[in-house]
């Protein structure tokens, strides 16, 4: 909207016309006016209602859901900070503290000049580069409070009046030291990032048929990487065999998990090991096009991104008859999320992609069946694309010598927390926790989170279990926490996470999500009764019995795990009555006593 | 032997739970012969005078005065329901939840459309101070059962009565638990 609050209609025609004004293009259309216009209010929604001809119901469905859409004007700059158990502990509050003084801003507001917005993210894909933010979509890792005056002058100087969110490089303050991210490959591994001979595996897929290609990656025993872990190679046949017209590869880049950032690794340093993967899925299933679902957090890499596409397109490896092979035509567009952790999660996935909302689709139909614009789908993690080409360069039986019997190859792990060495680290299946703790130098460890906040909370005398399928799975987040982290808090904050990223649709999550968080902080505020921690182990088994996706099923995990690891921190936090209210009276009344000026009546105090 | 005493209240709800009991028909004659029923709104009796065994609470607690008679129901009943969704949740009372309380009684006595001339916040001594938020029973005192519906069916209501008085454990079938 310009000053005289007139709604900016060649922004909004200019983005509708952009992608030929296609409501399942809804997504990237509301990107394209909020990169322009900083925001999408009220009257810029009416106009694209009118403009692409269907409610404004609708639109507002799709935009009030992604955190990343701000619905009212923001600061020339709008900083994310990280907000996650591993920021804090490495000190996101300091940094915040240094932002609202540098900046005149609050958390959750504007500086009343309108340069800086300030707000709490959540992880933000740097955990082992913390405390993180991101301003106006620029990488910002290892801030220092005193790093934050001489950031906020130097962005203050910045008069780059040609984006309502300026983006980083581009503009002059590009130059700051800090606003790229390093990626501390420390455990380069065998598989994937072992040689740095690549595009062999398309070239080898080329001569195979669709039928062998999938016979050899089922031969491999790949399962996914983004968590479920679910055979690679069934999935691909089974939406080979689906009867359709086409078929969509997707590619899952959300990675959302808190703590990882292993996929950010490998579409930086080995992007064309992804985009081979993704072709030869293409070839085995006969798709003809491809979608990068990217986090919306990592846009900062579309650039590099798009540079390795329109490279492939120029050397035949995308595009039609790729490779010399007649009508094997393929192509791969990048689409952006804005915010969502749900959206990670298959179905919901391709909602988004779809244009809509990201809430979980009912299962079945499954997306190898019906997936994107209801045809067949394969959605597959950015690593088991990467895998998947390294199954074909170098053959199944190479693959299956890493690993153990059930998870064959390597695994990339994020690691991050209380170690002197966190980074990325690619390590055969079958590595035991010890000795991981061992690599990245952690040597007091109290517990590991594996696996994200979703996964399992392990405590040192399980530290030899191993990193697989078949014992501790994972997506490949790994947080380390030291004997002086409190475990109830680190569960609090987790549950806050899932509660903030419900998509809304099921009663268990929902509403679960939010009671869990609330009978966590009464037992934190020493307010909770062995009968609390009893209600709460019931409830925390509800929601994961009744919830619909895997996001509600998984919420509980962190007050299970940290109930059935350490019991003790939550008996000493026990109060002996046998029932406390959860609110003071007092407290609680306060503030009508102040509105209706007169005292308590007669409530006795507890 | 005495007949077991009953007791109930309704804090912030609409009595449609009390309503609901009244539905149970010509069995309330049969409920009248189970029970003594104590302090409640049906009799009028003002305060607790001796021990009760059944207390149902209709409502949740919207001000101090609700706290104040739920704790009375808690020492003076053995055995303490929440009966319907206000009392279980906050219900819809609890809808103010999600504003604040300033905001709301501003609407209410002051900016809202139906106000006339200047109006103003209540604010008599003898009126119960409101609470920031609706709570729900269980938040402020113990509780032994819940007894789910808005409002529970008379059918469900008697159901769990007459279990609670002939000693069986009131375990709802599930028709009476579903409601759509
Ligand atoms: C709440 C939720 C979040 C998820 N987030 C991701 C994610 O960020 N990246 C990912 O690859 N898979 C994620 N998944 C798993 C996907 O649903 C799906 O299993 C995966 O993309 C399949 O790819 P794969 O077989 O290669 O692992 C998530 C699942 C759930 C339930
Ligand atoms: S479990 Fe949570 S995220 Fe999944 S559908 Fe239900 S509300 Fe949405
Ligand atoms: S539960 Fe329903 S019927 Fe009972 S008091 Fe509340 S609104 Fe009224």
């Amino acid at each position: 909207m310009d000053p005289e609050g007139q709604v900016d209609t060649t922004t909004i025609e200019d983005a509708v016309g952009k992608f030929g004004g296609a409501r399942d293009r809804l997504m990237d259309i509301l990107q394209e006016i909020h990169r322009r216009l900083g925001c999408l209010e009220q009257q810029t929604i009416s106009a694209l209602s009118a403009s692409l001809r269907i409610p404004s119901a609708e639109i507002e469905d799709a935009a009030s859901f992604y955190s990343f859409f701000n619905r009212a004007p923001k600061g020339r700059f709008h900083i994310r900070l990280a907000r996650t158990p591993v920021s804090l502990m490495k000190g996101a509050d300091d940094v915040a503290r240094a932002f609202v003084a540098a900046t005149g801003a609050q958390i959750g507001g504007t500086s009343a000049e309108g340069d800086f917005s300030l707000d709490w993210a959540a992880d933000l894909g740097m955990a082992d580069q913390e405390p993180s933010a991101l301003i106006n979509g620029a990488p910002f890792p290892a801030l220092a409070p005193s790093d934050v005056r001489t950031m906020v002058e130097e962005l203050r100087r910045n008069r780059d009046t040609t984006n309502a969110l300026p983006l980083f490089p581009g503009s002059d303050a590009s130059g700051l030291k800090q606003s790229r991210i390093a990626i501390n490959l420390l455990g380069p591994g065998p598989v994937l990032f072992g040689d740095k001979r690549s595009g062999d595996g398309l070239q080898k897929a080329l001569r195979l048929s669709p039928e062998e290609i999938v016979k050899e990656i089922v031969k491999a025993r790949l399962r996914g990487r983004g968590g479920a872990g679910f055979p690679t190679g069934l999935k691909w046949r089974l939406c080979r065999q689906a009867v359709a017209e086409t078929r969509y590869v997707v590619c899952n880049a959300d990675e959302g998990e808190p703590g990882t950032f292993k996929d950010r690794a490998l579409l930086t340093l080995a992007p064309d090991l992804v985009l081979d993967g993704m072709t030869i899925a293409a070839r085995a299933l006969g798709a003809r096009q491809g979608v990068i679902y990217l986090r919306a957090e990592y846009a900062y890499l579309e650039a590099a991104l798009r540079n390795e596409l329109d490279k492939r397109r120029n050397d035949g490896l995308l595009g039609a008859n790729i490779g010399g092979v007649n009508d094997f035509d393929f192509d791969i567009r990048i689409q952006f999320g804005a915010g969502a952790y749900i959206c990670g999660e298959e179905s919901a996935l391709l909602e988004s992609l779809e244009g809509k909302r990201g809430a979980p689709r009912d299962r079945p139909p499954f997306p190898t069946d019906r997936g994107y614009l209801g045809y067949p789908t394969a959605v597959d993690n950015v690593e088991t694309f990467a895998c998947a080409a390294k199954v074909i360069e170098r053959g199944a039986a190479w693959f299956c010598g890493f690993g153990t019997a059930e998870s064959a190859g390597t695994k990339l792990l994020s690691i991050s927390g209380d170690c002197p060495r966190p980074g990325v680290y690619e390590l055969p299946f079958g590595t035991t926790l010890n000795e991981l703790l061992d690599l990245v130098g952690a040597s007091d460890a109290r517990f590991v989170q594996v696996g994200g906040p979703s996964g399992q909370c392990v405590g040192a005398k399980d530290y030899g279990r191993r990193i697989a399928y078949e014992d501790l799975s994972t997506g490949g987040s790994i947080m380390v926490f030291s004997a002086q982290r409190d475990v109830i808090a680190t569960a609090l904050q987790f549950t806050e996470f899932f509660a903030d990223e419900s998509c809304g649709w099921c009663v268990p999550c929902r509403v679960g999500t939010t009671l869990l968080k609330q009978d966590l902080e009464k037992i934190l505020r020493g307010r909770g009764t062995l009968a609390d921690v009893r209600a709460l182990e019931s409830l925390a088994r509800s929601v994961a019995r009744t919830s619909r996706c895997g996001l509600g099923q998984s919420a509980p995990n962190p007050i299970l795990g940290s109930m059935r690891n350490f019991p003790e921190a939550y008996e000493a936090r026990l109060q002996e009555e046998e029932f406390l209210p959860r609110f003071s009276v007092l407290e609680a009344s306060a503030e009508a006593k102040s509105i209706q000026e007169h005292g308590l009546l007669d409530v006795e105090e507890r | 032997m005495a007949k077991p005493r009953l007791a109930t209240c309704s804090l912030a709800g609409c009595f449609g739970c009390h309503m609901s009991l009244l539905d149970i028909d010509e069995r309330l004659v049969e409920l009248l012969d189970l029970v003594d029923l104590d302090k409640s709104p049906l009799t009028d009796k003002k305060e607790f005078d001796r021990p009760v065994d059944i207390g149902l609470v209709e409502g949740g607690c919207a001000n101090d005065h609700n706290v104040h008679t739920l704790r009375q129901f808690r020492k003076n009943c053995r055995i303490l329901v929440s009966v319907g969704a206000c009392a279980i949740t906050g219900g819809v009372p609890a809808m103010r939840n999600m504003i604040g309380l300033k905001e709301c009684l501003e609407e209410a006595y002051i900016t809202g459309p139906t106000i006339e001339g200047k109006g103003m916040i209540p604010n008599d001594e003898d009126l119960p101070l409101l609470l920031d938020r609706v709570y729900p029973s269980h938040e402020v005192v113990k509780i032994d059962y819940f007894l789910p519906g808005c409002p529970p069916s008379g059918e469900a209501i008697w159901f769990f009565l007459k279990a609670l008085l002939t000693g069986r454990e009131p375990d709802l079938p599930y028709r009476m638990l579903k409601y759509d």
